[in-house]
């Protein structure tokens, strides 16, 4: 399988502080991959740095073979999820609307946005929410609105898709369906996915690798590997059966 | 009362009238961006700091509109770049050019000797006492500020809902979001002509913020902003002409009476409808 992503020994640092050091690991097409740790051990600021948005002071970062510096070269292969926190609930946009700011990019500037209207109700009915076209988006509910930020990052047909805790704040049944719906996604559309969350247990079932991190690299790996490591413990400053709301490691991966 | 057509025999009545129709349409169009980008505190910070740009174009003979707009524009282009930094936060930053731009205005303009009756124009505005040169700068104010809202509209609104996923699409956020502080700051200082330092801010928060409430999305929330400040400037002008409230004051009053007939209105159907 060819390697979407490459790390080798990154360092990262904000305003001269290292947030992030020697994270080494790879991604190939098609995989799921699960980035996992505590709260504030730089998962997000890790994703910002695949999206070329912070820079990287030591160590290789290559998407789709190229460097990170020249990642305006593989944007449009990019999907982007950011968490949900980010925008404001009320803002005055339809579902088509919402996901048709996805399909902007330097190369639209001036432009009008050819076949908007198609590539949008692709991007819906992909999410399972076409009949929500006109619908206002802050009429939604939190899953729903989810499902068309996914369609958003999903519209430019992208070979990558990174999403920042896609299933915060969101019910049970919510997150089991939307795990459902990457799953799904993952094989009918040959997607790479990142997928950054705090929680384990609804990472662990969908996920094919996992890492680890809290500010520096403690282990990748099979999912079942992972969850079995004493490193997830030392990551996560706990007993991991205490992160487990089944309470059995096992059921919640397999 | 006088009929319209009387009014319109002023030539000083025709030129305000044609003020409120330019800074109605200004004010409102950069009202809807205020509001979704959340940037109601920078308006109020720009008009401030624009005292110390005014005051210091009356001190040293130069066009105190051009020097305003330096310091309106200059304000809000350092506001969103040192915030951007994320070393300060926004509000401290507009805090401090606040209060700065004010203490420089009120320090320059306490040096000046005999009465200034422009000063007080200044403050409050003085929307009859507009010269067809003011008319001219504000056309153009406008047209610029139209044009880069219609060339930029799609990007602009993409920045409001979510900058980091305008940012990893790759969008130039930085210099659209830069552009948008420099046509907010120029919005403010040709505004100050018709309302003054001390209420120009309602002009560009409160047809966005009543829009805001009843809008389920976007044209609809520009449509309404734009009616909300085209009745606020006529209905103030026209009051002002029938009572004794200065222009500035009523455009402000009407606007604010509108902000609360919608709000009293949406709680009410929200309850009962």
């Amino acid at each position: 399988m060819t390697e979407r992503i490459k790390m080798n020994n990154l360092t990262v640092k904000l305003s001269g502080k290292t947030v992030l050091e020697g994270i080494t690991f790879s991604v190939s097409s098609g995989e799921l991959t699960g980035i996992i740790g505590p709260n504030g051990a730089g998962k997000t600021t890790l994703l910002r740095v695949m999206l070329g948005l912070l820079q990287v002071q030591q160590g290789e970062l290559t998407i789709f073979g190229l460097p990170v510096s020249r990642i305006n070269e593989v944007r449009s292969m990019i999907g982007y999820m950011p968490q949900r926190q980010s925008f404001e609930r009320r803002f005055p946009l339809s579902a088509a609307d919402v996901v048709a700011t996805g399909l902007l990019s330097p190369q639209t500037l001036f432009r009008r946005l050819p076949g908007k209207k198609e590539k949008v109700r692709m991007a819906l009915s992909s999410v399972g929410m076409e009949h929500y076209y006109n619908r206002s988006f802050q009429d939604l509910s939190g899953g729903e609105q989810q499902r068309i930020l996914l369609g958003r990052s999903l519209v430019r047909q992208p070979r990558l898709l990174l999403l920042d805790e896609p299933n915060a704040n969101l019910d049970f049944p919510a997150q089991q369906s939307f795990v459902e719906l990457l799953q799904g996604l993952k094989e009918k559309e040959d997607l790479t996915i990142i997928l950054v969350s705090h929680d384990l247990v609804s990472i662990a079932p969908v996920a094919d690798k996992l890492v680890c991190i809290n500010r520096t690299m403690h282990i990748h790996g099979r999912p079942a590997e992972v969850l079995h490591s004493p490193h997830l413990d030392e990551a996560y400053r706990c007993q991991f059966d205490l992160l487990s709301t089944t309470g059995d490691k096992e059921r919640c991966w397999h | 009362m006088l009929a319209l057509s009387e009014i319109l025999d002023y030539s000083f009545m025709q030129r305000a009238l044609l003020a409120a129709l330019l800074v109605g349409i200004l004010c409102s169009t950069i009202s809807f961006f205020v509001i979704l980008k959340r940037l109601s505190f920078l308006g109020a910070g720009i008009s401030h700091t624009a005292l110390g740009g005014i005051a210091l174009g009356m001190v040293t003979g130069l066009n105190p509109v051009f020097t305003g707009s330096i310091f309106a524009v200059g304000t809000a282009m350092s506001t969103g770049h040192i915030s951007r930094a994320g070393k300060i936060s926004e509000d401290t930053v507009i805090g401090i050019f606040y209060s700065s731009g004010m203490a420089l205005g009120i320090a320059l303009i306490s040096s000046f000797k005999g009465y200034h009756p422009e000063l007080f124009s200044l403050l409050f505005g003085n929307i009859l006492a507009v010269s067809v040169q003011d008319l001219i700068i504000m056309g153009i104010v406008l047209a610029g500020v139209i044009f880069f809202v219609i060339v930029f509209f799609k990007e602009l609104l993409t920045i409001c809902f979510d900058e980091e996923m305008a940012l990893a699409g790759g969008l130039p956020v930085g210099p659209i979001y830069m552009t948008l502080l420099a046509v907010m700051g120029l919005t403010v200082m040709v505004s100050i002509q018709i309302v003054g330092v001390v209420l120009v801010s309602a002009l560009i928060v409160i047809p966005g913020a009543i829009a805001y409430r009843i809008s389920v999305n976007y044209r609809g929330m520009l449509a309404i902003s734009l009616a909300v400040g085209l009745t606020g400037s006529f209905g103030g002008l026209f009051g002002s002409y029938y009572y004794p409230v200065p222009p500035g004051a009523a455009i402000v009053l009407i606007l604010a009476a509108i902000f609360a007939i919608v709000m009293v209105g949406k709680a009410l159907l929200e309850k009962y409808g």
